[in-house]
């Protein structure tokens, strides 16, 4: 087990007013494995993924990484944002972007180079390293995020819906790419998505959540072929199956949450994200 | 630390502070007290000068100055600005005489309006006016500029005529540069009022001010530069109060901004 | 009417307005004949007389000095305190009751006082005076700047790990740039006028000198000049920052173009 998530709560501001996006969530992560997080929009996934990550403190219950409490973001996870054109730095090349959390790490000159290197190269990017982000497209730009991540050689990678901002085409392509990278760097990724496909697709297990206040409906384990093809994965039956299974156990919660509970928590989420004044440096 | 602690206790003493440092500073004679009036002694002098008539109509006065200054500037300025944001050719056509009048500070033309309108109100109006003219002008051509193409042509799609498209969709849009193209001016046209009764002797703040200087009264230079200082901080904090009203559908009014 | 003719008629508009401007302003003064109001080629030549040899030394490489050594202290200054106000909240509370006051008090105001407590009407007191109040526009900018910083470049910095020293000299600083940069702008501007607001009340060089000094006379034509010096100071100074700051906000336009905001 490297990542244990035990009663995971949390809630923004208190009194009435208080906002309750994460319930009650509890699940595992075992070593190797590709876990995608799914719910319905609005159902506080992206602080869910934010408490993993050590960005926010949870007002309840405790993650575990190699038994280890999650108190601030660990050494050994990285992140991947939604937001590519706002996490990468763009007064930067992507060959810098990707160096940036490799400078205060004690390597020497000559491995430093070659991590970026082999990074940009396992995501097909070693044309444009001396390129700014902003020159490149949305998926190339995704990329250099997830090069970043690998550079930095975590043992567990989270993802908070990599490729929503991304075309449906070039999705298909950072989907196969993301397998690609976890067997040929064998790390544990831990996804989340909105997109039921994707999940199904990319995943050994998928947790479904419940409508805000989260919690975890659901744990499936995926058990088809690998490795998995675009086509050949989408045309099994048991994908078909268990795709439905995902579709209608979110549409029930989606019925019972309505409409305002999860504006409330994006609302929440998003004022969470702004500093107030003083930024945590 | 509690919010309200942080905005109201902290700023408080922090001002409590610096004056108590302030007089320190000066009574333990690390700046001598004859440079350095201390804090007492300043707002003493300070406290005798606003009991006077004289320090009133010269707060008056440049108060005075600085609303014509302003008025004058924004009643040319915006409807001019307004023109040429709207008229790409016209823009371009005075682009160079801007760029080129633009960066003259009117305090050189303090010389020439001394020698031809002489140390009048007329001075320091113009000499006002002059210095506020420009920053409201190019934030209204801006302002204008910027306008949403695609608000534009949605008005425009509902039959909206020049005119109500003007007042409807472009003006409200501009507002927030008009808005701190006020703000700008307004410091400019206070900084200019005081500026000709210092050097011109136009009646004033800052003549009284080279008054107290030519006599070499510290005390009561301090004190005036003081109350000018709460002067600026008073109309900043109307132009911005007024500013936030005004605009307070905007989005930029959400975050705060200091400058 | 076709985008190649209207595109020629602009251009040309661009030239002969100014163009028109200057014959009019010549005719205007020719006509009027004042002594108070030499015609633009009178003054051209006193321009070219005076400043463009003679007194290129004695007044404008001072005046230059000024401006330049101030607003360098000031931009210094005023980015080294505004990083770590714009990061503090606790910081910024203490400190805005102060920038507010002093970024509002004019300017002159407080000549007599510099004068007095530096004891002197040289260099240092027109440096500093011109540094102090320049300080103010790089220093509201700077906090405004960091203040604005995109939360996830922050969120990024910390699921990294990436130390506070890093974070603000790779992350913060560039990412407030474009805002610092407007900020000096305005100060480089401010430095112009305060420089010749403070020459001209006191001092034994410098262009502002040369106002006071032809205004003592009665001098006209040298007072024109002057303030044509002036003007066209302010304009190249301007110009000269322009060019500077394409070239180091380069990524800042490129980045903007291409990204929706």
């Amino acid at each position: 087990m490297l990542l244990e998530i035990k009663g995971l709560g949390k809630t923004y501001g208190t009194g009435p007013t208080a906002t309750h996006a994460v319930g009650d969530v509890s699940f595992s992560v075992d070593e190797g494995e590709f876990v995608c997080v799914v719910g319905p929009s609005g159902c506080g996934k992206t602080t869910l993924l934010k408490c993993i990550g050590g960005l926010l403190r949870p007002s309840a219950g405790e993650v575990l990484l190699r038994g280890s409490p999650v108190t601030g973001p660990p050494e050994r996870m990285a992140l991947v944002f939604q937001e590519y054109s706002r996490s990468l730095m763009p007064w930067m090349s992507v060959r810098s972007n990707v160096l940036l959390p490799l400078r205060h790490k004690k390597l020497s000159k000559r491995e430093r180079t070659s991590l970026v290197e082999d990074a940009l190269g396992a995501v097909g990017l070693t044309r444009f390293m001396d390129r700014y982000p902003w020159q490149l497209s949305g998926g190339m730009q995704q990329r250099v995020a997830i090069a970043r991540a690998l550079a930095y050689q975590p043992s567990i990678l989270l993802m908070d819906e990599p490729f929503a901002s991304v075309d449906a085409q070039t999705r298909g392509d950072l989907e196969d790419l993301v397998l690609q990278v976890r067997d040929e760097f064998g790390i544990t990724i831990l996804f989340v998505t909105h997109d039921i496909d994707e999940s199904v697709y990319l995943s050994d297990r998928v947790v479904v959540l419940t409508h805000s206040p989260t919690e975890v409906k659901e744990l499936i384990p995926v058990e088809l072929p690998k490795p998995r093809d675009q086509i050949a994965t989408k045309a099994e039956p048991d994908f078909a199956q268990l795709r439905a299974h995902v579709y209608r156990l979110i549409k029930r919660e989606q019925d019972v949450q309505g409409v305002v509970a999860p504006q409330a928590v994006e609302v929440a989420e998003a004022e969470a994200a702004v500093p107030p004044g003083g930024t945590a440096v | 630390m509690p919010g309200w602690v942080v905005s109201v206790v902290v700023p408080i003493v922090s001002v409590l502070a610096a004056l108590g440092l302030w007089e320190l500073i000066s009574r333990t004679e690390t700046i001598s007290q004859r440079d350095l009036p201390a804090m007492s002694t300043t707002v003493q002098a300070l406290w005798s000068m606003i009991q006077t008539a004289a320090f009133w109509i010269a707060f008056g006065q440049t108060v005075r100055g600085w609303a014509i200054g302003l008025g004058l500037a924004a009643a040319i300025a915006i409807p001019v600005g307004i023109a040429l944001g709207s008229s790409d050719f016209a823009a371009s056509a005075f682009r160079v005489p801007i760029e080129f009048l633009r960066p003259i500070p009117s305090a050189a033309l303090i010389p020439l309006l001394f020698l031809t309108l002489g140390t009048t109100l007329k001075s320091e109006v113009f000499l006002a006016t002059f210095g506020a003219f420009w920053p409201l002008l190019v934030q209204t051509m801006y302002g204008v500029r910027d306008v949403d193409p695609i608000a534009i042509d949605t008005a425009r799609s509902f039959r909206l005529g020049r005119v109500e498209r003007l007042y409807r969709v472009t003006l409200p849009s501009a507002l927030p540069y008009i808005f701190t193209g006020i703000r700008i001016s307004s410091t400019v046209a206070l900084i200019l009022a005081f500026t000709a009764e210092l050097f011109m002797g136009t009646p004033g703040l800052g003549q009284r001010l080279n008054f107290y200087e030519s006599f070499g009264l510290n005390p009561e230079i301090y004190a005036l530069a003081l109350a000018t200082g709460l002067l600026g901080v008073a109309i900043h904090f109307v132009v911005s109060a007024l500013e936030k009203y005004v605009l307070r559908w905007h989005p930029s009014q959400r975050k705060g901004t200091t400058a | 009417m076709s985008p190649r003719l209207y595109r020629t008629l602009k251009i040309s508009a661009e030239i002969a307005v100014p163009i028109l401007l200057l014959v009019a302003w010549q005719l205007y003064t020719l006509a009027r004949d004042d002594p108070k109001f030499p015609t633009p080629t009178t003054i051209a030549g006193e321009f070219q007389d005076l400043f463009l040899f003679s007194q290129f030394d004695t007044h404008v490489v001072p005046s230059l000095e000024r401006i330049f050594v101030g607003f360098a202290i000031a931009v210094v200054i005023g980015v080294a305190l505004g990083i770590p106000l714009g990061l503090s909240r606790i910081g910024r509370s203490a400190a805005m009751p102060h920038i507010e006051y002093w970024r509002a008090i004019p300017p002159p105001a407080l000549l007599p006082i510099s004068i007095i407590l530096l004891h002197s009407i040289g260099n240092t007191q027109k440096i500093s005076f011109i540094a102090f109040f320049c300080i103010f526009p790089v220093l509201l900018n700077t906090i405004d700047g960091v203040r604005a910083i995109e939360p996830t470049l922050i969120d990024t910095a910390r699921s990294y790990r990436i130390p506070t020293h890093e974070r603000i000299r790779r992350i913060v600083f560039p990412a407030a740039l474009p805002q610092i940069f407007a900020g000096m702008r305005t100060s480089l501007a401010l430095a112009v006028i305060v420089m010749v607001l403070s020459e001209y009340f006191s001092s034994t060089d410098g262009v502002g000198y040369v106002l006071l000094i032809s205004k003592n006379t009665f001098e006209f034509k040298p007072m024109w000049a002057a303030i044509l010096l002036i003007g066209i100071l302010g304009y190249l100074l301007n110009a000269l920052f322009l060019l500077v700051e394409r070239h180091v906000l380069a990524w800042h336009r490129g980045w903007r173009a291409a990204t929706p905001q």
